[in-house]
């Protein structure tokens, strides 16, 4: 079956193309040169940053448009801990065809998600090599988190980070209104 | 055959409203309005009953003597009203039940057009993008007001 990579490469590709249009415009871009002003350095960062979050902003519009359409035929959500049941297992099947592996509860409305073997970084490496690389490849899934979670009615911020690949780590916080 | 159909979203203002016998619209208006009302105390009452099946169609909402007003809670907490004509005795339960789930089907269509904005209203607007998916909302529930479906 083909289907699951035919994500894969085109997030790659998404990658890629936003990450490119820095202030060194990699083969295949036509982008120019980003102006931020500052320095070369201040002009890389800002470029670098923005990138990152246009990649989750993506994710997020990805994100609310599933979370209208996966809960469909699913029975009302009762609790927090249901909707986060529902990301763990059906989201996380639909996107990427395997359940996330675990899910842990710190006080204070913060969960942290777990995947042992990330479908979108298992190509890439096992262990510690790209280590620097991996979070542009988790911000568009970061956004997808987000969005879900707000069409669901929870207004959250989620960040990611690797220990070693394909492991990583989700972190939903839940804003308090 | 439905009278009045509208979207609320989970702000409680309306994203879609639209009635078939255009004069005497804000009758409607106000009918939709107090059903929120009731919508809300149903959901609450489900939220504290602790019973396992928990149903996203609400069913009658309230009876008036021209009108029956029915609901439906999506998971992301918008909200369908239909307004359908009390003279009409034919309509039963699953006739209304697969009228909210195309209702449901369509919203889905239309929030999954990339050019919507969450938020937006649902309205066929002069840009080509928007209309397409936002049109066949609309003849959707044109469709469900001509006949039962």
């Amino acid at each position: 079956m083909a289907d699951a990579v035919l994500f894969e490469f085109l997030h790659t590709e998404m990658v890629a193309e936003l990450w490119a249009q820095g202030p060194d415009p990699g083969p295949g871009v036509s982008a120019g040169p980003r102006r931020v002003g500052g320095g070369s350095e201040g002009r890389d960062e800002k470029g670098r940053k923005m990138n990152l979050s246009v990649l989750e902003g993506m994710g997020f519009r990805v994100g609310q448009a599933l979370g209208e359409r996966l809960p469909q035929e699913t029975l009302a959500f009762r609790e927090e801990l249901d909707v986060l049941r529902f990301l763990c297992r059906d989201l996380w099947v639909a996107v990427f065809q395997k359940q996330m592996d675990g899910q842990r509860t710190h006080h204070q409305g913060t969960y942290v998600l777990q995947d042992s073997s990330f479908p979108l970084l298992v190509p890439m490496a096992s262990g510690l090599q790209y280590l620097e690389e991996a979070p542009k490849f988790l911000a568009f899934t970061c956004g997808l988190l987000r969005g879900t979670l707000s069409t669901l009615g929870i207004e959250s911020s989620v960040t990611a980070s690797t220990a070693a690949l394909p492991t990583c780590k989700f972190q939903v916080v839940i804003q308090q209104p | 055959m439905a009278v009045c159909v509208a979207v609320i979203a989970k702000e409680n203002y309306p994203l879609y409203i639209r009635s078939t016998p255009t004069e005497n619209e804000l009758k409607f208006h106000y009918m939709v309005h107090t059903s929120l009302d009731v919508v809300d105390e149903k959901v609450s009452a489900m939220g504290k009953a602790l019973v396992d099946q928990r149903e996203l169609y609400l069913g009658l909402l309230y009876p008036t003597e021209d009108y029956k007003v029915y609901g439906y809670v999506t998971n992301s907490k918008v909200k369908f009203v239909m307004v359908v004509d009390s003279s009409n005795t034919a309509l039963r339960d699953n006739e209304i039940r697969s009228m909210f789930r195309k209702l449901h089907n369509s919203y889905t269509d239309v929030m999954c057009n990339p050019f919507y904005n969450p938020g937006d209203r649902i309205q066929s607007s002069g840009n080509l993008g928007i209309s397409l998916s936002c049109r066949a909302f609309d003849t959707m529930v044109t469709s469900m007001m001509i006949q039962v479906c």
